[in-house]
């Protein structure tokens, strides 16, 4: 599938919405997919089906501050040079690329290295959402290693990181980012075609398309995007999907703990809604609950979107006063084993609260 | 005493201003020179108050001219775009996003150049001085006259452009110069291109500046004058010839902080009634609570801070349907004197409805005495819901505000709402414009990314404050009067605990001779 500026604008919109507040605008790297375009290069997608077994993928991606990246904007080498030299180390070419994180700008970060290198890109990805720490991905819970890793700078500067687990490639690759100016640009997860079959949430590119288009048709027919969104979900692998609160923004806090942009929204109901719904964020929206009693938990999807215009709102633009409609989203059985509970559940972001999945919450 | 002039795209306003009283306020059309419209509407007030050149301390200009002009594309001058930043930036050169004819019309000389920091104030290069040299050259070759220079983080350390500002000038003296730094907020792009119209902007903004100052050396006034920008503070003429781009939107702003003042309240909603949408904003320490998202001007996205505007379908001329239940959101708009029952025509609007109550007396009542008390009914309750429901949407908590109507189509809020503690509908409300401009304070904004390493949260935050209050004093304001009027801080996601954004803002009254 050969994507069109017009699918870009989609995807855009669709990889905000599940950024779930956090992952970063999408706005500078989907400029950077339409000047591919623009140069006549073609973005091509691949189902993951496609890939063959044998054939090697490397995850492309930025990690770091998005408030750097649309200050200092990408050279456009840096994920080429990650990429090329994972490749060198490895000795061998690849197949194609392959998002890490569908959630935010990280969903366009790959179309860029794909589209420069005349390679597909896989239309999967590792998180199926946005997290903020590179382990946690659905490939390494399912056994594949994040290293080999390399991080690339606009100058460059690259360093080779070997960890003994995904974590410590995190811990590490994080100090580099920082020294690299607050923003670095990574490949990591090498993996073979049947470990994308086996570990990737499949088709999340097409979803974010998808999710875009449906919320952009939705307003050219005068429909309730909202609704037609709800409608949209069941078709895919995020099974289920509902409006679980909607209200006024009446306060939004915001303090760094342990290394995370760590907040809280609160939101007073609009009738027939009753209470008042708390969102915590840890740089994307975790855990909503309505007077103690839980609503939605992470992994799955909590989305605080404009109630008028129905646009994701990020963790950044949260402000008093805003009118919002909060949509949550049952996320792939893949992410909801015990094994990616682990790894990504509320455990690891400090909550006691045990997962429930959306569909079975009262 | 004090005058406040607003230069609109159809009206030149003016209000004379005793402190906060208005003496006298009028109108006259705008001229095409700008200067014959403003001395025109001076001459006016003047008379009509009886006071005399001597007593006016000061004048104070709002105008939509240079937004006018690069969204007509008119008057717009072609533009050496220099970044500094390389080898970042390089995969979006200047100009990426930007609507082609608008392009076009300045010319595309696009320079890029070795150079910019990252957020804690590093090199990512040294900056290339040769390449400076070799573009100056080039803007000689190509008989530029004005440039624009952006540099990586430039809101964090300035010198950059700073310095290739300073080689220039040497080589092309008669070269005017757009600094990003003096213009914008960290957001490179959003920066970049608010930098790129204010130097397309340069040879409009001197004329129209001068015609500022023949306008008032025509009447013998010789009180100093200044132009009022985005926030609603004040810049000087010199500082406007230079940044021009810093005019956009103030008209909104100006508008909301006169109704204020009309008002007596600093704390309310202000809900301005058009002939065909009502925009509703909220005012929080007599200033307009501004919005987060980027703005579109002319077609290029920009991050100028903007009041925060709710417009609804609801003006004097929307048409009314189904008995008075639904309203809107159309309108006949300017086709109000021909079209609506009251003035002959033959569609049902809202201010029929409000004649047919008996709150209005306009037009031909005679021709809306047929519509049945039920539909009046209807249509005022929905109106009036509309009305509330936009207020409280655009309210910070749930506590009732005064709301202060203005604008022509305000005869159709006659009841109280429930979301206000009461309805204010001040005198004067048409020149709210020009009395905000009158009235308007001097500003010092810091707006820029903190490193925490080795200090503290405390630390940065009181110098950040001192940094604006210092800023708001060099621009004109009385150092008594300087107040800090917001502060946000958002720390930076995915880094951990290394750095803050930090906005600080400070305002004071101007010291007047």
């Amino acid at each position: 599938m050969k994507l069109t500026s017009e699918d870009l604008r989609d995807l855009a919109v669709g990889a905000a919405f599940l950024g779930t507040g956090g992952g970063g605008n999408p706005y500078v790297g989907r400029l950077m997919a339409q000047q591919c375009l623009d140069e006549g290069l073609t973005i091509e997608l691949i189902d993951p089906a496609d890939v063959p077994d044998d054939a090697l993928v490397i995850p492309t991606a930025m990690m770091g501050a998005p408030t750097v990246l649309v200050e200092k904007l990408p050279s456009g080498e840096e994920a080429l040079n990650s990429f090329k030299s994972l490749e060198k180390h490895l000795g061998r070419k690849a197949f194609a690329t392959m998002p890490i994180e569908i959630g935010g700008i990280n969903s366009t970060i790959p179309l860029v290295v794909g589209a420069r290198l005349g390679i597909p890109i896989v239309d999967a990805d590792g998180m199926g959402r946005a997290f903020p720490e590179l382990q946690m991905e659905t490939f390494g819970v399912y056994g594949v290693p994040g290293s080999p890793m390399y991080v690339s700078d606009e100058d460059n500067d690259s360093t080779l990181i070997m960890a003994a687990d995904n974590k410590s490639m995190e811990w590490l690759s994080r100090m580099v980012a920082i020294r690299m100016g607050g923003c670095a640009y990574i490949a990591e997860y090498s993996m073979s075609g049947a470990d994308v079959k086996r570990t990737a949430v499949p088709n999340t590119m097409t979803l974010a398309m998808r999710i875009g288009r449906c919320l952009r048709e939705a307003k050219a027919n005068h429909q309730n995007p909202l609704d037609a969104l709800i409608a949209l979900m069941p078709q895919t692998l995020y099974h289920h999907a509902r409006v679980i609160f909607s209200g006024k923004l009446v306060d939004v806090q915001r303090e760094t703990r342990n290394g995370f942009a760590i907040g809280r929204a609160r939101i007073d109901a609009f009738t027939p809604w009753k209470g008042t719904m708390q969102i915590e964020i840890q740089n994307e929206n975790l855990i909503a609950t309505v007077d103690g009693v839980v609503k939605a938990i992470v992994p799955d999807l909590i989305c605080i979107m404009d109630s008028e215009s129905a646009e994701p709102i990020t963790t950044e633009e949260l402000r008093y006063g805003q009118r919002v409609t909060v949509v949550a989203v049952a996320v792939p059985e893949i992410m909801r084993t015990p094994e990616a509970l682990a790894v990504f559940g509320p455990r690891c972001f400090g909550f006691d609260q045990p997962f429930t999945p959306i569909e079975s919450m009262a | 005493m004090r005058i406040g002039i607003d230069v609109g795209g159809t009206n030149t306003d003016a209000a004379l201003m005793d402190g906060m009283t208005v003496k006298g306020a009028c109108k006259t059309p705008t001229t095409s020179d700008v200067s014959t419209g403003i001395s025109t509407v001076l001459k006016k007030v003047l008379s009509m108050t009886g006071v005399s050149v001597s007593e006016i301390k000061a004048v104070m200009i709002g105008t939509t001219h240079f937004t006018n002009a690069v969204v007509e594309r008119k008057r717009l001058l072609e533009v050496a775009a220099i970044r500094l930043g390389l080898p970042a930036t390089k995969g979006l050169p200047p100009m990426t996003d930007w609507p082609g004819d608008l392009a076009t019309t300045l010319g595309r000389h696009i320079f890029m150049v070795r150079g910019g920091h990252e957020f804690d104030g590093r090199e990512i290069a040294p900056l290339d001085e040769k390449e400076i040299l070799r573009i100056a050259g080039e803007i000689r070759a190509r008989g530029l006259k004005t440039a624009s220079i952006t540099s990586v983080f430039s809101p964090v350390t300035p010198i950059m452009e700073q310095r290739a500002a300073e080689i220039l000038k040497n080589e092309v003296p008669d070269l005017s110069l757009s600094l990003s730094h003096e213009i914008g907020r960290v957001g490179f792009l959003e920066r970049e291109n608010a930098t790129i119209m204010n130097a397309c902007l340069a040879d409009l903004s001197s004329r129209v500046v001068s015609s500022f100052h023949s306008a008032l050396k025509e009447l013998s006034i010789d009180a100093p004058f200044f132009i009022s920008q985005n926030d609603g503070t004040l810049m000087t003429p010199d500082y406007v010839a230079r940044y021009p781009v810093l005019t956009f939107a103030s008209g909104p702003t100006n508008s909301m902080r006169g109704a204020a003042l009309l008002a007596g309240e600093s704390e309310a909603m202000v809900v301005d009634i058009g002939g065909t949408t009502s925009d509703v904003g909220m005012l929080m320490q007599g200033f307009p609570r501004e919005s987060a998202v980027a703005v579109d001007i002319g077609g290029v996205r920009t991050n100028f801070r903007m009041p925060d505007v709710l417009a609804i379908g609801l003006g004097g001329g929307t048409i009314v349907r189904d008995e008075g239940m639904r309203i809107g959101p159309d309108s006949v708009g300017y086709e109000i004197t021909s079209k609506a029952l009251v003035f002959g025509g033959d569609t049902l609007t809202t201010t029929d409805i409000v004649v047919a109550a008996g709150l209005e007396d306009i037009g031909d009542r005679s021709r809306v005495a047929h519509i049945p008390a039920r539909t009046v009914n209807n249509a005022l309750d929905t109106m009036h819901r509309m009305v509330d429901e936009a207020v409280d949407r655009m309210k910070t908590s749930a506590d009732p505000l005064p709301v202060i109507l203005v604008g022509g189509g305000s005869i159709l809020i006659s009841r109280d709402l429930p979301s206000a503690s009461k309805v204010i509908r001040p005198e004067n409300a048409s020149v709210a414009n020009a009395i905000g401009a009158a009235i308007a304070q001097v500003g010092g904004e810091v707006d820029r990314i903190f490193s925490l390493e080795g200090t503290s949260r405390d630390v940065v935050l009181s110098a950040a404050k001192a940094e604006a209050a210092e800023r708001s004093t060099n621009a004109g304001a009385d150092p008594q009067s300087v107040k800090i009027v917001d502060i946000e801080e958002v720390p930076l996601a995915y880094l951990p605990g290394s750095a803050t954004r930090i906005r600080v803002k400070a305002v004071g009254d101007l010291v007047m001779g």
